[in-house]
């Protein structure tokens, strides 16, 4: 067995403790992850860190109740501990002792090429001066530039009462170059990222350079931005980033856990023709290498692509084990958790708009005035409203059906069920963004992706009238 | 304690010769609970500790730095780190200015943060306090529909740092939060409401307040409807200007100062806000949620006037930062736990009082809007441009009193032009966890984006 933190019988006793006060449902997740981590800011190595985390977090189901306990202690004793904190939950104890078997282990190894231990750490700081090179030597307004670079390597195994027995190995590596130039209207930021459920190998020289180009050239464009404008207009997003506003406008309102609590604005609309027909969104944990891939789900089931919204019509919502068993259904493999520190719960992995037929530059040439949006930054939402805000990190306004003057920074915000229904042009250029899904203080890789895209009228918030 | 300070400091015994180490150590207790329709949801007890190994090297042409960390303090994990942290050090680029702090004998502030009834209070009584708590909101108000998470957690926790440049620092904190989100529906569109409370015991908490203030931000919030764009001042409330204050903070940073990354920098002197605007981090002061003796470095924390009447005094330091800028530390180190390196940070900001309450700033203002919460924060304010863009749910003022609720609108401006624009700084300081306390402020000539 490759994966030896805990053996398998220390694995099956302690699902037996802790069903011994009569839960409906165990689960132990082992984890052990390590990380590390490079700093490249004002041409200066700044820190090199590595880190290692390893531990169980137990689970036990009662009812409508989790009782949830972990520790680092991996050893027989501090399993059994964990697994008695979790079972206490069991309130009145006793009643329904059952003892389960495990059989083998399914594992799943890695898809990574190049392993993070397998590269030199030298190899790692000649490319983040070579980014820091390339960024520079766009222009003399580039005064700063950060570069990180990332990787980690995280194998957990679980183990439940329902026979469940795998283990996965995901190995991601992240890169990041940010810019700053300084002219004279001030200092303006450029930003990039790389990053995959892979390893070394998708930082090519190629698609560094071209990061480093692109940061670069961001921040350098808009330093001659003005004021972005205020008030509703037609939104193109480019292919890429844009899928943030899909994730955040209606992907975390098709979470069940939200579904269930009645806590969402897309609960009791399964069926209804809840977007534009244009509108196909999938969320896909089987992309292979995109940053939000996973062969398991943390709680062991294998990923999926899942459909949620077909042609318009609302078909599904994405599932975990708890919220799949009170409905009586499987889980769609959408059960993720940071750590073992954490309790899993209803999560994103590649959320995605199909794309279209239509020409991405006709689709600009179509749009009198509006605002082009070619990055993203981050957003929010309120599930139970369904507001979201998400921030424009490069922008220009269109005019005449071209794209004209850059726009300074500003927010987007808007209602999900709405937007929705705004989409009015989808094209053929999809792509991909890796991002960083934070739910109630639990962070996990994402991905989210769209074709060129146009939304009749969004709510711009800028300054200029 | 005095067992954590013993292994952090018997792996100090392991330096080697032209290198200086930093142990960081950790360990705490955790209670986290949810409650929802009267029964307990999620229950989760942990244990866990950790360490942070920084270890520098002196090189020709100054010092480099590595480090490591493990989410355990067993041996073979702090062997590792150590080895690791070593092993880093080796490709940081030598760096003059890059050095570990050392006693500056600012003695710490006497300070009681850690009360040992989070550990004595049964766990039944604390079960019963996310219960009622979740019972409060959902039966307090016919137009509350669900509640949909009420949380209690607590946790106590000490740590320890220690390294070969004389720094002995060790410290204990504990702390209660209990947060609860109402949703209401009066027969149109869902709004939402938070409410909470915090403090260092169970028996500091306000599940009451708690629970009323969520059911009158989501209550008031029936109805909500999208303005037309306009121009006018903006109220913020404690919450949101805590935000506020924690984001000016960011920009306070010396680092991010040496490097050109703040609106600040190159302005000591200047007047920057308001004269009604003065601004203080001091970790001292036992009121903020956020007290803390040491710093990120071991050093003492103590109170820094940074913005005084609207002109730039000071920025926050920790050693590294203070000594590229040529000055000394003056120990706001901040660290993301065991995993992070210091990097100089405010920890309990504070706004000075203002004279008026509330409800005079509205009167005062007569015409605005009341921002009751912020969105998008993280994307939308650059605090090197210092844009900025956020969404906001709140109020209309009307005549000098609150009127028709309003929503899905941002609220734009730039910090520079915010700061200058303060018009009144309310009194009613509520103690936020977080790293700034807040009160009511009100900030003129804001672009209101909606329809």
């Amino acid at each position: 067995m490759s994966f030896s933190l805990v053996e398998h019988d220390v694995i099956q006793h302690t699902i037996n403790e802790a069903l011994s006060r009569g839960g409906d449902f165990a689960e132990v997740f082992v984890e052990d992850r390590s990380t590390s981590s490079a700093i490249l800011d004002q041409r200066r190595v700044e820190e090199l860190s590595s880190g290692r985390d390893r531990g169980a977090g137990i689970r036990v189901v009662v009812g409508e109740t989790t009782g949830f306990a972990h520790t680092a202690d991996l050893s027989q004793n501090g399993l059994l501990a964990a697994a008695r904190a979790a079972a206490a939950v069991a309130r009145e104890g006793g009643g329904g002792t059952r003892e389960i078997a495990l059989g083998a282990l399914s594992e799943h190894p890695t898809n990574a090429l190049t392993l993070p231990n397998d590269v030199e750490k030298s190899r790692k700081i000649e490319l983040l001066r070579h980014a820091d090179d390339v960024a520079r030597s766009q222009g003399s307004s580039i005064t700063q530039v950060q570069v990180a670079l990332g990787d980690s390597s995280r194998r957990f195994v679980v183990a439940n009462s329902e026979g469940v027995y795998a283990s996965d190995h995901q190995i991601r590596t992240r890169f990041n170059i940010s810019c700053v130039a300084t002219g004279d209207t001030g200092m303006q930021t450029g930003y990039r990222p790389i990053a995959g459920t892979r390893g070394f190998e998708i930082l090519s020289e190629e698609a560094v350079e071209e990061a480093a180009r692109g940061a670069a050239q961001q921040a350098i464009t808009k330093l001659g931005a003005r004021p972005a404008p205020s008030g509703d207009l037609p939104v193109v997003l480019a292919g890429g980033s844009g899928g943030i506003l899909f994730h955040e406008a209606c992907g975390h309102g098709l979470e069940a856990d939200a579904i269930l609590k009645q806590a969402s604005v897309y609960a009791g609309k399964l069926g209804q023709q809840v977007a534009s027909p244009l509108v196909t969104l999938v969320d896909d944990g089987t992309v292979g290498g995109e940053w939000g891939y996973l062969a398991l789900d943390d709680e062991g089931r294998p990923s999926a692509r899942n459909v949620l919204i077909e042609n318009g019509v609302l078909t599904d919502y994405m599932w975990d084990y708890l919220r799949s068993r009170k409905e009586g259904r499987v889980s769609s493999g959408n059960g993720r958790r940071q750590s073992y520190q954490h309790l899993p719960m209803v999560r994103m992995t590649n959320t995605y708009l199909l794309e279209g037929d239509s020409d991405p530059d006709e689709i600009v040439a179509q749009t009198p005035r509006g605002v082009y949006v070619a990055q993203l930054g981050g957003g929010q939402v309120n599930t139970a409203t369904g507001d979201f805000v998400f921030g424009m990190t490069a922008a220009f306004m269109i005019e005449d059906g071209k794209i004209t003057a850059p726009l300074r920074d500003c927010n987007l915000i808007g209602n999900g069920p709405q937007i929705l229904q705004r989409v009015d042009a989808v094209g053929n250029d999809f792509s991909m963004t890796p991002g960083t899904c934070g739910k109630d203080g639990q962070s996990v890789p994402v991905g989210t992706g769209q074709a060129t895209m146009r939304l009749s009228a969004v709510t711009i918030g800028g300054t200029a009238s | 304690m005095s067992d954590l300070l013993a292994q952090a400091e018997r792996i100090l015994e392991f330096q080697e010769s032209g290198e200086d180490i930093e142990v960081y150590l950790s360990s705490g207790v955790d209670t986290d609970i949810q409650a929802y329709q009267g029964e307990i949801e999620n229950l989760s007890t942990a244990t866990s500790s950790g360490i942070g190994i920084r270890v520098l090297r002196d090189g020709a042409a100054g010092a480099q730095v590595g480090t490591a960390w493990a989410g355990s303090l067993d041996d073979e994990a702090v062997r590792d780190a150590l080895r690791q942290a070593r092993d880093n050090a080796h490709f940081a680029t030598e760096d003059e200015f890059i050095t570990f702090a050392r006693p500056d004998g600012v003695a710490p502030a006497s300070l009681h943060l850690s009360d040992d009834s989070v550990l004595k209070t049964p766990l039944d009584d604390k079960i019963e306090m996310a219960i009622t708590l979740e019972r409060l909101v959902r039966t307090g108000d016919s137009r509350i529909r669900q509640v949909d998470s009420a949380n209690y957690a607590d946790y106590v926790a000490e740590a320890v740092i220690v390294s070969t440049t004389g720094i002995r620092a060790g410290y204990e904190r504990s702390g209660t939060y209990v947060s609860v989100e109402a949703i209401a529906n009066d027969g149109g569109n869902d709004q939402t409401g938070w409410g909470l409370s915090a403090g260092r015991a169970p028996s500091e908490v306000d599940i009451t307040s708690a629970a009323k203030d969520a059911i009158q931000r989501a209550t008031r919030m029936l109805g909500a409807v999208k303005p037309k764009s306009m121009r006018c001042t903006a109220v913020f409330d404690p919450r949101s200007t805590a935000t506020l204050l924690a984001i000016i903070g960011g920009a306070l940073s010396g680092e991010a100062v040496n490097y050109g990354r703040s609106f600040f920098a190159n302005r000591i002197g200047e007047n920057v806000a308001s004269p009604l605007f003065t601004l203080s981090d001091d970790p001292t002061d036992p009121r903020h949620f956020s007290a803390s003796v040491f710093d990120g470095e071991g050093l003492a924390c103590r109170r820094n006037e940074l913005i005084d009447a609207g002109q730039l005094k000071a920025f926050v330091y920790d050693t590294v930062s203070a000594k590229r800028a040529g000055t000394a530390s003056n120990g706001c180190a901040v660290r993301g736990g065991i995993a992070g390196s210091p990097s100089a940070g405010c920890r309990a900001l504070q706004l000075k009082s203002g004279d008026l309450d509330q409800a005079e700033i509205f009167r005062n203002v007569g015409t605005g809007i009341y921002v009751e919460s912020l969105t998008g924060v993280h994307s939308g304010v650059n605090p090197i441009s210092g844009d900025f863009s956020v969404g906001v749910t709140g109020l209309m003022i009307r005549d000098g009193e609150l009127a028709e609720p309003v929503r899905e609108i941002t609220v734009a401006s730039t910090l520079q032009r915010m700061l200058l624009d303060i018009a009144f700084v309310g009194n009613d300081v509520d103690w936020l966890p977080g790293s700034a306390a807040g009160q009511s402020l009100a900030i003129e000539g804001i672009a209101v984006s909606g329809s």
